[in-house]
């Protein structure tokens, strides 16, 4: 047998029966605020992770960052400033970089223009490409865009002569000319200005020109937001002289928008579940006071003071708060993985921190919704228990 | 000096006088039953001795101390140290033991004591059914855990209302031994009862009608089972 009790272990020892013993008094309070927590939880682990959800989802939409010659009359870029360039982007946030080096070319003496490109990096800056056939895998093979694939009647697996034509100082006078077989390996059909080009290997460039490549532009997809992509091209104008990056503000720009729209959403349904959630608890705590108004006045017959019987009754809301928000967060993750695998399709990181903020928002929430029906409470008359009502 | 003393208490809802210059001595040690029909004052009596309710006006002195203009605060302090309470219909917590039933009493009085709660529970012949839930005990149990509450931090007074009003035969026998012994140890009882049986229990008897004082001591006779009391 035990002696004296303290009071707070009485105090608890009272409100963990009241919880633990009218279980399906409780269950519709402690079910709102699970469904809150969860939804709390879920909502801000999503509200956190999508700038890096949506960043990745961008990056399917091409380059957000090129570099060209910070001076074009002195030629283009050197593959050595540009690596250098590219070294100024943390490894984690730098996707790709695909250096373009355009030449004019001829196909049985009709103009067009190829481009030597990195065509493995080109798959990773501009994953939005898509390719009828294959990429080129080895040398002597070509990829033509639509466009061009139609004005030179091309199919994959053609066979097309390319020509380099050296000319004169004058740029006129043809002085020799390097005739080269490529296969077309496939077709590029983007919706936009790449199809009318042809592109090829730098190395098969390399050999078809005669000369040493260097570049007019180079494409850099880099997962950051806006302010991150301007730090990098404010980082690398000043440390690479040779090249002037500029950021692609088209894409940078819609993903802000979309990106503080999308939050902008998720944060209002957040309060407006924690608003409901709140709703739910005062009317379910009302009910409870209502229907605990004959133990209210015995408790007052027995002494118990106003201050008394607000604790007690906000401790059972807190205590289902407390509750409801340890499970709110467990499930709110569950919760926030499922929508990012359906609507992201990649999975979610744990954010151990996003557990005490669910609980001490659940904890809020529900001392919120006790603070008016546990006012009441004390207005309970203590002869009430005398009444034999 | 009286335990409590009324003096010319009148209590008015509206037209209505539901005490109507009531005059009570009561002494510590005694045993009284308030009786009389409803209606009669009985209930009204009952709040205002047991501080849950002040007079209209006139004085009310619980062990010397005026209590008829304390504030409501100053009434919570005076029940929880000097009063027992005792309900008709028990008013146990359903989801506290009966054991913690009796602890409450003692959580807002001083300190809870378990092994204190225990005893008063083996005082009334419960200390066997200490864990059980209210819904768990019978009617009778009930009462019983209901007076070990009541008696738990030694009160000066103890208000019943009805106590053996919801009781079979044989619980009432045993609600009213207890009120023997207590009475026996020096408890001041205070019984409120429509039970003419019950009221032939108490030393004394006091008789309200229409919120007055019809009779001290003297042969009541109104109610089912009226008899002759001393």
């Amino acid at each position: 047998m035990t002696g004296k009790t303290s009071k707070q272990a009485m105090y608890l020892r009272m409100i963990t029966a009241s919880v633990a013993r009218r279980k399906s008094r409780m269950l519709i309070a402690l079910l709102a605020v699970v469904v809150g927590a969860t939804i709390l939880s879920g909502l801000v682990t999503i509200y956190y992770d999508i700038p890096r959800q949506m960043g990745m989802e961008f990056r399917n939409y091409g380059a957000n960052m090129i570099l060209v010659p910070a001076d074009s009359t002195q030629g283009g870029m050197t593959r050595e400033s540009i690596d250098e360039a590219a070294s100024h982007i943390r490894s984690d946030e730098l996707v790709g970089v695909s250096p373009y080096h355009y030449e004019n070319l001829t196909i049985n003496a009709t103009p067009m223009v190829a481009a030597g490109t990195d065509l493995e990096a080109v798959r990773a800056t501009s994953p939005y490409w898509y390719v009828e056939g294959a990429w080129p895998s080895k040398p002597g093979e070509v990829l033509v865009g639509l466009q061009e694939a139609e004005t030179f009647s091309l199919k994959v697996g053609d066979k097309v002569t390319i020509t380099y034509t050296v000319t004169g100082d004058d740029g006129r006078d043809a002085i020799e000319e390097n005739p080269v077989e490529f296969t077309v390996s496939g077709l590029l059909d983007t919706g936009g200005s790449e199809e009318k080009y042809f592109f090829i290997s730098q190395e098969d460039m390399e050999s078809l020109t005669g000369k040493e490549l260097t570049y007019n532009v180079a494409e850099l997809s880099i997962q950051a937001n806006a302010e991150r992509l301007q730090e990098i091209a404010d980082d690398i104008s000043s440390s690479v002289p040779t090249v002037s990056p500029q950021v692609v503000k088209r894409l940078t720009t819609s993903e802000s928008t979309v990106l503080t729209k999308l939050q902008a959403l998720v944060l209002l349904v957040t309060i407006v579940v924690l608003a409901l959630t709140m709703i739910c608890v005062a009317t379910t705590m009302t009910a409870v006071v209502t229907e605990r108004r004959k133990e209210i006045g015995l408790r007052k017959a027995l002494g118990a003071s106003d201050r008394s019987i607000m604790m007690e009754f906000m401790g059972e809301g807190l205590l289902q708060g407390a509750i409801g928000g340890l499970f709110g967060a467990g499930l709110g993750f569950a919760f926030a993985q499922l929508v990012s695998t359906n609507v992201f399709n990649s999975s979610i990181t744990f954010r151990p921190i996003l557990v005490p903020i669910t609980v001490l928002a659940a904890l809020l929430v529900t001392g919120l919704a006790c603070t008016i029906p546990v006012r009441n409470a004390t207005n309970v008359d203590p002869a009430l228990v005398l009444k034999g009502e | 000096m009286s335990l409590l003393e009324m003096k010319n208490v009148y209590k008015t809802y509206g037209d209505l006088n539901a005490l109507d210059d009531v005059s009570i001595n009561i002494e510590a040690g005694e045993w009284v039953a308030i009786m009389g029909p409803s209606g009669s004052g009985k209930s009204t009596a009952m709040n205002i001795i047991g501080c849950m309710d002040k007079p209209t006006s006139g004085q009310v002195l619980l062990d010397g101390q005026d209590i008829s203009k304390l504030s409501r605060r100053e009434l919570t302090e005076i029940r929880r140290d000097k009063i027992g309470l005792i309900f008709q219909q028990f008013h146990l917590i359903s989801y506290l033991t009966a054991v913690e039933n009796v602890m409450v009493a003692q959580y807002y009085h001083s300190l809870p004591d378990e092994a204190e709660a225990m005893e008063a529970l083996e005082r009334v012949g419960l200390a066997d059914r200490a864990k059980h839930l209210p819904s768990q005990l019978s009617g009778g149990e009930q009462q019983r855990v209901c007076v070990a509450r009541a008696l738990i931090n030694h009160p000066e007074i103890i208000l019943a209302d009805e106590p053996t009003g919801n009781l079979d035969e044989k619980n009432e026998r045993i609600v009213l031994d207890l009120f023997r012994q207590l009475h026996a140890e020096g408890t001041t009882l205070v019984v409120v009862t429509h039970d003419a049986e019950v009221g032939a229990t108490a030393q004394r008897v006091i008789t309200l009608e229409y919120g007055k004082v019809t009779s001290e001591d003297g042969d009541i006779s109104f109610g089912k089972g009226s008899s002759a009391i001393k």
